[in-house]
């Protein structure tokens, strides 16, 4: 074997770097996004008027904020049903202090601490005692609405600050563009930062792909899971401060079933439920996606339960394609190793099965 | 290799891509209808939540108002009875810019904010059923007031017991707002028409199926001479009415109360309910929907002393606090109860 063949051992850079970059999962439901927005601008009666812009994002930033914590949590191959319980938790406590006398920072603070300990909980159980965290958090989803509802009962608080209610509908000057999203760039930032340029997120990559193997490589497995589980825990209470102060609201049933639409947008958004696989950029596009998806079928007067439908859809179909996909590329591999000869067919599958464990 | 998987993984995505836009054209052929064209009043309604016999009662109302005025109208809702869900609705229909908004709140207040963006975008406001703060709506539809919900109840056991005897409440839960300002009044007409008829006990069921029959089954027994209850929750009023179905007391005892149709019809036809009241939904929300119109097309403001021609239901005067009164309410017996499914 030559020099110059050693390039194609790594098969990231056997392209140019502008082809590696458009043939990405991320590229695809961005691509995917802006096709959607084009389509809706033109085609949904009311989708270009001024209210749209505004409505689509206060929508999505809960989604957007829990996706953020969310995101790093599936890359390490686990998942957290419990945020919706926690947002439902962290709301129900913002609203009782407040009741109970408290001003609204002092509340929400005693919320996020709530919620970053209702997610060292979970972390607790699946880093430290080593279970499942499908069957920890879907026991803590319970847990942690129950808490919510039976602190509330069926009631609601729902005499809030205009001073705060306003804020968390606040737009930036004449922009359309809600004030909150400050917050979610910053921390969408923040947590671009810390999973793609710091080697304690390689490390949450390591452990997706393989803990055993990042666990011998220095990468303290439980402590990052514990901390992925906490950040999740600690947003999702942000998102409750939020969606208190947005629907001047504090219900028991705050946000119920929205771990449902978090978790399609993040594997909508390219991130392998297998783990060690995804990108944040991607499941940004994800969530938009599905806001925007949402916001044209309402426009359309299509109900909640097609609206339900659709998103249900676009869970199963991006959780099977990479599987789909890998069972193609294995025929067409097969189909190109007969015809190339013994030598490529080797190391052809040999990538093949490295890139989708 | 890998471009191939990944251009399988681009394709496959432009295919989801296809089918989303595929599914959103669908909904283009009838939602192009409902848009906000002009001359044509277009009305929104949004109940508490979708598939509740209530509501579908109150909509087929509606639906048959705006045929009559020639409005379109479009129910949508969410699944879960829940303001947050609510104001998603309330949104969509201030960026479609309908000409009318007709919702049962799920809170009085949390939606209010999202109501008054609706309204400054130009869409009216009617609320039915349920009631928001007074500043967030043009009109609300009131269903009944305290008065005559407590004036049809006394009316209905005093003619069932023949004007004399002992009678007993079984309420919801002690603390119940409604209920207790409805039992206040009875006590206040009793008093002032039927000075025969004595009221000798207030339970409280807590709204609770099982509470409300355990209460029913120690109201016969202490008090051996009633001759009927008066149950003003529907929870309370269908309990008592399974326990009176079979015990030796049935007939014997009149009861009668708020109660909705399908909760009681079995009670109805085997004699054990003579007849009980609540309001009539489908009235509820045909009046809900021709007072939409009627704002939407600028006939009435919505201020006090305005009139307005409601279809089969006559003309109706929007009163001081910017409300419409339905009317008295509805009783229900053997001969009308097959009309209704909620």
């Amino acid at each position: 074997m030559t020099l110059t063949a050693t390039p194609r051992t790594y098969a990231e850079y056997s392209q140019p770097l502008w082809r590696r970059l458009a043939a990405t999962r991320e590229t695809a439901v961005i691509g995917l996004l802006v096709a959607v927005v084009l389509y809706a601008t033109v085609n949904v009666p009311n989708f270009d008027g001024p209210l749209t812009l505004t409505y689509l994002l206060l929508d999505v930033t809960p989604i957007l904020l829990i996706a953020l914590p969310m995101t790093m949590v599936i890359v390490t191959g686990e998942i957290d049903l419990s945020v919706a319980s926690v947002v439902g938790l962290s709301s129900v406590l913002v609203g009782v202090l407040h009741e109970g006398g408290f001003s609204i920072p002092a509340a929400a603070a005693v919320a996020l601490v709530a919620g970053a300990a209702c997610g060292a909980l979970n972390g607790f159980l699946v880093a430290y005692v080593g279970l499942p965290s499908l069957a920890v958090t879907i026991g803590t989803l319970a847990l942690y609405r129950g808490l919510a509802v039976g602190l509330l009962g069926t009631k609601a608080v729902t005499d809030f600050p205009d001073r705060w209610t306003d804020l968390a509908t606040a737009k930036i000057g004449e922009t359309g563009i809600p004030l909150v999203m400050v917050l979610v760039v910053v921390l969408a930032v923040a947590f671009a930062v810390l999973l793609h340029f710091t080697s304690f997120g390689r490390g949450v990559y390591d452990i997706g792909l393989n803990s055993e193997a990042a666990r011998f490589t220095g990468v303290d497995v439980a402590r990052t899971k514990l901390l992925l589980f906490m950040l999740a825990g600690l947003v999702s209470a942000l998102a409750g401060v939020y969606y208190v102060l947005r629907f001047g609201s504090a219900r028991g049933d705050n946000a119920t079933g929205l771990e449902l639409q978090v978790i399609a947008a993040v594997l909508l958004g390219g991130v392998s439920i297998f783990g060690g696989r995804g990108r944040l950029h991607g499941v940004l596009a994800g969530v938009l996606l599905i806001g925007v998806v949402a916001s044209a079928l309402r426009l359309e007067g299509i109900t909640v339960n097609v609206i339900n439908i659709i998103i249900g859809l676009l869970l199963v179909a991006s959780v099977m394609s990479p599987s789909v996909l890998a069972w193609v590329s294995g025929k067409t591999a097969r189909r190109n190793t007969r015809a190339r000869g013994p030598h490529d067919a080797s190391t052809d599958a040999a990538l093949t099965e490295g890139k989708n464990p | 290799m890998k471009f191939l998987s990944k251009r399988a993984s681009a394709l496959a995505a432009l295919g989801l891509s296809a089918s989303l836009v595929l599914t959103a054209c669908g909904g283009d052929s009838e939602g192009g209808e409902n848009g906000s064209a002009d001359g044509d009043v277009s009305i929104t309604m949004l109940p508490k939540n979708l598939g509740n016999p209530y509501f579908d009662t109150s909509t087929a109302g509606a639906e048959a108002a705006a045929e009559e005025s020639g409005a379109t109208l479009e129910e949508v809702g969410p699944q879960e009875a829940s303001p947050d869900a609510q104001v998603q609705y309330i949104n969509t229909a201030a960026q479609q810019g309908v000409g009318a908004l007709i919702v049962s709140a799920n809170d009085p207040t949390a939606i209010c904010d999202a109501l008054n963006e609706a309204r400054d975008a130009g869409t009216k406001v009617v609320t039915f059923d349920s009631d928001t703060e007074a500043d967030c709506r043009d009109l609300f539809i009131n269903q009944a007031t305290a008065e005559g919900i407590a004036k049809v109840q006394v009316d209905l056991i005093a003619e069932q017991i023949g004007g004399s005897g002992e009678i007993a409440i079984l309420s919801a839960s002690a603390n119940a707002t409604n209920q207790n300002a409805w039992i206040e009044m009875m006590e206040t007409e009793l008093e002032a028409n039927h000075p025969d008829i004595t009221l000798v006990d207030t339970v409280y069921g807590d709204d609770d199926d099982q509470t409300s029959f355990d209460k029913t089954a120690a109201l016969l027994q202490s008090h051996p001479n009633l001759k009927g209850i008066v149950s003003p929750t529907t929870v309370g009023i269908a309990a008592a009415a399974r326990y009176l179905s079979d015990s030796d007391k049935k007939g014997e005892v009149s009861l009668t109360g708020l109660g909705t149709p399908n909760q009681m019809r079995e009670y109805v036809e085997n004699g054990t309910v003579e007849a009980f009241a609540l309001w009539n939904p489908e009235d509820l929300g045909y009046l809900a929907a021709m007072a939409a119109n009627a704002l939407a097309t600028g006939e009435i403001e919505g201020n006090p002393g305005d009139t307005f021609e409601a279809g089969e239901l006559g003309e109706y005067t929007v009163e001081d606090d910017n409300s419409v009164l339905l009317g008295e309410p509805f009783v229900y017996n053997a001969d009308n109860i097959d009309d209704f499914d909620f």
